[in-house]
Parts: structure tokens; C-alpha cells; sequence
């Protein structure tokens, strides 16, 4: 797993790269931990490159999203493939999560 | 092809093993959303037989055996933890609730239950046994 970030003055994006499991998921735990995530207004999750996610890597964002909320920071996902989409819909968590198809409409929000 | 696999009780074997059941599956030319759920609820059964049962401890192990009969994917998972999964603990999960505790954990199983045809834990002398059974279109 792979994270590299962007960030302009009120959106943070990371870009996934790579398989997001048990193991790897304590790196995207650490990046969004940070106090400095919670000073933008925006957390743009760029799946393009994500080919696998676990429990465990959906975990690490379902800890975070109360205190983004609390913080008034939204959390969007964009470029998601349909078979990780697809475990997000198998626990009903799409239904929870902003979820888009593109960067420009994680943009828009 | 490979159809055993013997690990040690390290989380950076969690790749290994999904390699592992994605080649075995490569001869079955399955729909990728199919082939990634069953790679996924082997990936959620090991992950917790490594973390919770045996504490990841790489003294001990896992033995996987996998096998396709007809249209029914079929793997075995033996440990020998002392401490061994109980099915009737299971709770459905409050994703709402978990949101609003920053909880972590917890929704593994669910995944497991939801994609799998069948789910058994047993133990067998000193080994615990996880069997899942998948139908599968070939």
C-alpha cells in the first residue's frame, strides 16, 4: 500500500495505491490520524489505484468519520473500482459513505 | 496447481494467502466481483485467526487446504489456537452505532457470513477447523 497526499487550502486528497488489509491498513490509520487533517474541509479518498480493501482498511475510516463529521470535515471517495465498491455495498456502508465516480464531483461537493 | 498452503501467524502473510487462493481460482476463470469475495472472506477468516485466536504469534501456524468439487469452492483452515472462534457469539453489526464509537473492528465476520454459501467452525483434537463453501459459476 501506497499513500501519497495533495493538499490545496481546504482540500486534502490521498491517493491509494495498492491492497488496503490487516496489515497495511495502520498506514492510512496514521495519515488520518493527524491533527492537521482535521483543519481542511474537505478528505478526498482517490481509490483509482485501490485493488483491494478488507475489513480492516474499512475500519480504519469508519473510526475517523464521527470526528471528521464532529469537525465539520467531509470524507468523499472518488475513482472507486466495482469490486471494492462492492464490499462497501456487500455491509450496506455505501449507504454510509459519500461515495462518487470522479474526482470532479468529489470536487463539486 | 497448489491447493495447500502452511503459513506462520504474521499479518504480512495476509497477502501470501490471497495470492495464494487467487491462483488456485485462476482455472476457474471466475467474474472478478466473485473471485474478489472469496479471496476477501479467506482474507477476513485468516486475518482474525492471526490476530485475535493466536495473538500473532509466528511460533504458531495456519494450514490452508482448498478444493473445488463440481460447482463448490471448498477451503479448509486448521489452527491450533486454544482460543477458537464461537459462531453463536456472533452479532449482527450496527454500522451507525460503530461510526458513532469510532470503532475499528467488528464487521469481518459479517462480510465472511454475507458472501459465503456456508460457515463452520468445529475443532477437531487439538486443531480448530473453519470450513467455508462458496457456489461458484464455472
Amino acid at each position: 500500500m501506497k499513500i501519497t497526499q495533495h493538499s490545496s487550502a481546504t482540500t486534502l486528497t490521498l491517493s491509494l495505491d495498492g491492497e488496503l488489509d490487516a496489515s497495511s491498513s495502520v498506514l492510512l490509520d496514521t495519515e488520518l490520524a493527524k491533527p492537521e487533517t482535521l483543519q481542511f474541509q474537505k478528505v478526498l479518498i482517490d481509490c483509482q489505484k485501490l485493488n483491494y480493501i478488507s475489513s480492516a482498511g474499512l475500519g480504519v475510516f469508519i473510526s475517523h468519520l464521527q470526528q471528521f463529521q464532529d469537525a465539520g470535515v467531509k470524507l468523499v471517495f472518488f475513482n472507486m473500482q466495482e469490486k471494492v465498491h462492492n464490499v462497501f455495498e456487500i455491509l450496506g456502508l455505501d449507504a454510509l459513505m459519500t461515495i462518487v465516480p470522479s474526482e470532479a464531483e468529489a470536487t463539486a461537493i | 496447481m497448489k491447493n495447500a498452503l502452511r503459513i506462520s501467524c504474521s499479518r504480512n502473510n495476509l497477502k501470501v494467502v490471497r495470492d495464494f487462493v487467487t491462483d488456485y481460482l485462476a482455472a476457474y476463470h471466475l467474474a472478478d466481483l466473485q473471485l474478489n469475495q472469496i479471496v476477501l472472506a479467506v482474507d477476513e477468516v485468516v486475518a482474525n485467526l492471526i490476530i485475535h485466536a493466536n495473538a500473532e504469534d509466528e511460533s504458531q501456524h495456519l494450514d490452508l487446504a482448498l478444493r473445488v468439487e463440481g460447482e463448490m469452492f471448498g477451503i479448509e483452515i486448521l489452527d491450533q489456537a486454544t482460543r477458537s472462534y464461537r459462531p453463536s457469539s456472533y452479532q449482527e453489526p450496527d454500522l451507525q452505532e460503530f461510526i458513532r464509537q469510532g470503532k475499528k473492528g467488528g464487521m469481518g465476520m459479517t462480510l465472511v457470513n454475507r458472501i459465503m454459501d456456508r460457515v463452520e467452525f468445529t475443532t477437531s483434537g487439538n486443531y480448530n477447523v473453519c470450513r467455508l463453501f462458496k457456489r461458484i459459476a464455472i
